[in-house]
């Protein structure tokens, strides 16, 4: 798992660009956020999973949205999603995604890998002080 | 498992790429659609959704520039573009890439085929199975020849017993001459070569037939069937390869002997053993009937797994001296020693040096030709400035700009690469067809995986030597200056042209070096021609007798008698004789000593021993000092005659004249009636050891064969067919041997010396050529870039003379530096290589002044070009020009 998750962290998509006040977001994290909208949503067209994101990061990062594409490709390679052209709602034809047996294993793994980390951070930041544990 | 699939994939779409850049044009204008709709509900104006669309999107280019760089490999793309632009590049060039293409051809063709040579002879394993266990056992003090390299039968049967360290002990009969016996079938009798070896010599190699089986147990037995394997290259040439041979049997000088087997292409008796000697056949050697024989074995042994070299030396070393030579005979003592050499330090371990030094040579050239190109590729640097200058301008880094020039020489390089390669495979296939070559494995030289490798290695190495100076300066050019004046700039150019003197120089100094090593070597090889061999090969030819009753000394005397008579009525024979061996090739040793005379140990020497006719001395041109020759009637019983040689008649009688002294010879009394002059047995370059001649009518002695040496003034193939009839008259069982000049001997055993001089002597003049072009383009090029200069100056009132001799001193200035460097490196280099040379000094006067005359005059030619270029220069154009 781990190795996966190191080839994760280190593709080369600046996914996201911090504005004003804005977060920036680590390298690769991209990647993860397309890979759990997928599995939440079900079969998505890169737009959607776009403005996805930004709806439920409530703005706090602004997306530049072409560089989900660098992202789709990256997974795709990689066997986690599927892709496939089909119709929109609204009657438009689109690139349609869709997360694999094997992205929702490497979801769950990175999942677990990304709880594991925010934890120790969150103790690490709750330091007292004194360097004992608050 | 992932990684793999997505470098898989990254791959596929880089072939891909106009189809999936349509998919992914369609990916984003469906974005941007679904945005603008979006948008468009939330009621922005049409200009505005679309505004908003595209920004959110971050930029229509760079989103499709992210999404190629995750899916495709951008450094293959890079590399492509580069690769496209350099081939466009040196396709308008035709004229600097067709001799930079050339010269690194050569280069690199040269060292590809001696590296085949170093590592066929040097690198590569013997070709056989565990070759690093297979020892050879000499004598320690190998100076009687093969007789001093060779045990007794007796001797190597209880070595074979007693010792603890070889798996197995084998051994060849070491005596036998090329076409020793007759193959008698349809029509004439065919010469062939026949190599008695001991039976388990073989599978002690580790080399298994071909076809049919290895010699038995019985075949070894006296009296047993006569059997016999053949080499694969006998079988193909004699009988088309028709693998029902196995089985029959053929008929060698009268004797029917079955086939049982034939030997695998890979094995190369001569080659391994004896370099140039081609063996067809092989008999088990019949170890009872040869104890009496003397010492006639070559011994090699294999030795058991995990002990070394110095175990098993030291157990021979209690071992030899305790073993007799003739069981029968304990009387006849033992005097054994043994020094255990690896076989593969026997074969190539004399050659070691000169390889090592051969390699480097090439490696020299190698060099010369990087100097040589990063000259070139610095004028056309030059000539660039301005290109490179547009192109930073126009925002490709430095980084990417050196790639580029890298990206040039690697191409340059392969293409060399390539020809060179080319050039190689012939040069290689013409060597391993080199009979008269005595180099060992010489058959087996072929372009391998290790040359390829190697090809590899020093193109790439190259083209970075090459590529890299000039690449690093042109990054670091000066944008503006180059712009403004065409890199013309005044600084810039004249550091260009002492980093350009500064590779000339020492690229004079290197061909310096090259030319002292050629010509050290090249009058070594003079000297070893102008030896005093002691016999003139220049006019005599010999001919391989077929004398099946030769074994009894008066039908011997009768037959020979009868032979050279016939052959001296020959018009044009001047002379003709016969000896068992000739000089430079088999030989044996006996001992000889003053009757009644004690001999310290050590003092005596093993006495090269040849039963000739009279008039062989005559024949083959060797002097007779003092006393007579050998006479028909020199057949006493119970007193033979000797010729000696000048080494033993100053050993054996010194200040005493040794004429009709009684000498002990081979266990009987010879009267010492001759002395001669030394003969050069082995090769020119070795002393002379001790030689003794015996009368061929003697019944004490008995010859190894029959040689027929005429002496002629006439070409030797306008007498071979007259020889042959008249030895046909006589014996019409004499088979079409082959009618040799003696010359061709002494060239045998000079071989491996002109051969090493001779490719030494090419990569020095290749080396001389790429100097002279080398000051030639610096030279040139500082005209070309001066002629404003000098047109200034000829408008000013300067002479053409003076502005010729200003060129020409600019280009002595060059070649001088580079000639005291190099003379200093030979210095350095020629000590190394003084155990190469033959009565040469490494700091031999005559060789370092031709090399510095013969840089001179080349540069001189090579200066004078641009010289006279100069002196034509018209002021009015030159300063129009610009």
């Amino acid at each position: 798992m781990p190795h996966d998750f190191v080839a994760f962290l280190c593709g080369n998509a600046t996914g996201v660009i911090a504005g004003m006040g804005k977060l920036d977001l680590l390298q690769g994290t991209l990647d993860l956020m397309v890979l759990k909208t997928l599995a939440a949503m079900g079969p998505q067209h890169g737009y959607g999973i776009a403005r996805r994101i930004e709806q439920v990061s409530g703005n706090e990062v602004l997306l530049n949205q072409g560089t989900i594409y660098a992202s789709l490709v990256r997974l795709e390679q990689r066997g986690w999603i599927e892709s496939s052209w089909g119709v929109s709602d609204n009657n438009r034809k689109a690139k349609f995604y869709a997360i694999t047996a094997d992205g929702r294993k490497q979801l769950a793994a990175d999942a677990r890998y990304w709880e594991r980390l925010t934890g120790v951070m969150e103790k690490v930041l709750a330091m007292s002080n004194e360097g004992g544990p608050a | 498992m992932t990684g793999l699939r997505r470098t898989l994939k990254r791959v596929r779409a880089f072939w891909n790429k106009p189809a999936l850049d349509a998919e992914l044009e369609a990916e984003l204008a469906a974005h941007l659609e679904f945005a603008i709709e979006e948008n468009l509900e939330r009621e922005l104006t049409p200009e505005e959704a679309r505004r908003v669309a595209l920004a959110n999107l971050g930029g229509m280019e760079l989103a499709k520039e992210q999404q190629r760089e995750a899916r495709g490999l951008m450094t293959l793309d890079i590399l492509i573009h580069d690769l496209k632009y350099t081939l466009r590049t040196l396709a308008r060039d035709r004229g600097f890439t067709a001799v930079a293409v050339l010269i690194l051809a050569l280069g690199i063709g040269a060292n590809i085929a001696v590296f085949s040579v170093v590592n066929t002879l040097l690198l590569r394993p013997l070709p056989f199975p565990g070759s690093e266990q297979l020892v050879r056992i000499l004598e320690k003090d190998p100076k009687g020849g093969e007789s001093s390299m060779t045990y007794s039968t007796d001797a190597m049967q209880e070595f074979q017993a007693k010792n603890r360290s070889f798996q197995q002990v084998t051994g060849y009969f070491a005596f036998s001459g090329s076409d020793n016996v007759k193959l008698m079938g349809n029509g004439q009798p065919q010469p062939v070569t026949g190599l008695m070896v001991a039976g388990n010599f073989f599978p002690t190699l580790g080399v298994e037939p071909l076809l049919g089986r290895q010699f038995s147990a019985e075949d070894c037995l006296k009296n047993s069937r006569p059997v016999t394997m053949m080499s694969y290259a006998f079988w193909k040439r004699r009988y088309g390869a028709n693998p029902g041979i196995v089985g029959q049997t053929i008929d060698l000088d009268g004797t029917q002997m079955t086939v049982v087997g034939v030997l695998p292409n890979t094995f190369d008796f001569g080659s391994v053993f004896s370099p140039g000697k081609k063996v067809d056949l092989y008999a088990p050697a019949i170890l009872g009937e040869m104890e009496d024989e003397g010492n006639t074995m070559a011994l090699v042994g294999r030795l058991k797994p995990g002990v070394t070299l110095a175990q098993a030396q030291s157990e021979a070393d209690s071992i030899f001296p305790t073993l007799l030579s003739n069981w029968k005979h304990p009387e006849y003592g033992h005097n054994y020693t043994a020094n255990l050499l690896g076989l593969k330090d026997y074969v190539s371990g004399k050659l070691r040096q000169s390889l090592i030094v051969l390699w480097c040579a090439v490696g020299m050239i190698l060099l010369i030709v990087c100097v040589n190109l990063s000259n070139l590729l610095l004028a056309r640097a030059a000539a660039r400035g301005k290109e490179f200058a547009l192109r930073t301008a126009l925002g490709a880094g430095r980084g990417r700009i050196v790639r580029q020039l890298l990206t040039e020489s690697l191409v340059l390089s392969g293409a060399g690469a390539i020809l060179g390669l080319g050039m190689a495979f012939a040069i290689v296939a013409w060597l391993a067809h080199q009979g008269s070559i005595a180099l060992p494995l010489l058959g087996s030289l072929r372009i391998d995986g290790a040359a390829l490798g190697w090809t590899l290695l020093i193109a790439v190495t190259t083209s970075i030597l090459f590529g890299l100076a000039p690449g690093l300066r042109m990054g670091r050019g000066n944008l503006q200056a180059a712009l403004k004046d065409g890199g013309r700039g005044a600084s810039d150019g004249r550091s260009h042209e002492r980093m350009r003197a500064a590779l000339v120089i020492s690229e004079v100094g290197l061909a310096c070096v090259l030319l002292v090593g050629a010509g050290l070597l090249l009058r070594s090889f003079l000297h070893v021609l102008d030896v005093d061999l002691g016999f003139e090969p220049s006019h005599s030819a010999a001919i391989s007798v077929d004398c099946n009753d030769c074994r009894d000394a008066v039908k011997r005397g009768v037959i020979w008698r009868q032979v050279i008579q016939r052959v001296e009525q020959i018009p044009g024979v001047e002379a003709a004789g016969i000896t068992d061996n000739l000089p430079m090739s088999v030989n044996r040793s006996w001992g000889i000593q003053a009757k009644g005379h004690t001999y310290r140990k050590g003092e005596l020497a093993d006495t090269f021993v040849y039963v000739v006719s009279p008039g062989y001395l005559k024949s083959i041109g060797m002097r007779l000092l003092k006393g007579r020759d050998i006479r028909w009637e020199d057949n006493d019983k119970t007193q033979a005659v000797v010729v000696i040689n000048e080494t033993i008649a100053r050993h054996l009688w010194p200040g005493e004249d040794p004429v009709g002294r009684i000498a002990e010879v081979g266990g009987a009394d010879a009267q010492v009636i001759g002395v001669v002059a030394d003969v050069h047995e082995t090769n020119a370059e070795t002393e002379a050891g001790w030689q003794m001649y015996l009368s061929a009518t003697a019944p004490q002695y008995g010859p190894e064969g029959a040689n027929l040496v005429v002496r002629t003034k006439l070409p030797p193939a306008a007498l071979a067919s007259g020889v042959t009839r008249v030895l046909r008259e006589i014996n019409p069982g004499q088979p079409a041997n082959e009618f040799r000049p003696i010359q061709t001997l002494v060239d045998h055993a000079s071989s491996p010396r002109r051969f090493f001089m001779m490719l030494v002597g090419a990569f020095a003049g290749l080396g001389l050529l790429l100097a002279a072009l080398g000051i030639y383009g610096v030279i040139s090029y500082s005209v070309t870039q001066r002629t404003q200069e000098i047109g200034i100056r000829m408008a000013l009132g300067s002479s053409t003379g003076r502005v010729q001799r200003d060129v020409l001193g600019k280009t002595l200035r060059l070649a001088v530096a580079g000639i005291v460097l190099g003379s200093v490196a030979s210095l350095a280099v020629a000590r190394l290589i003084a155990s190469l040379l033959f009565a040469t000094s490494p700091w031999d006067a005559g060789t370092f002044a031709g090399m510095a005359v013969a840089l001179l005059a080349v540069a001189l030619v090579s200066g004078y070009i641009p010289a006279r270029r100069a002196s034509r220069i018209d002021p009015l154009v030159a300063l129009r020009d610009n």
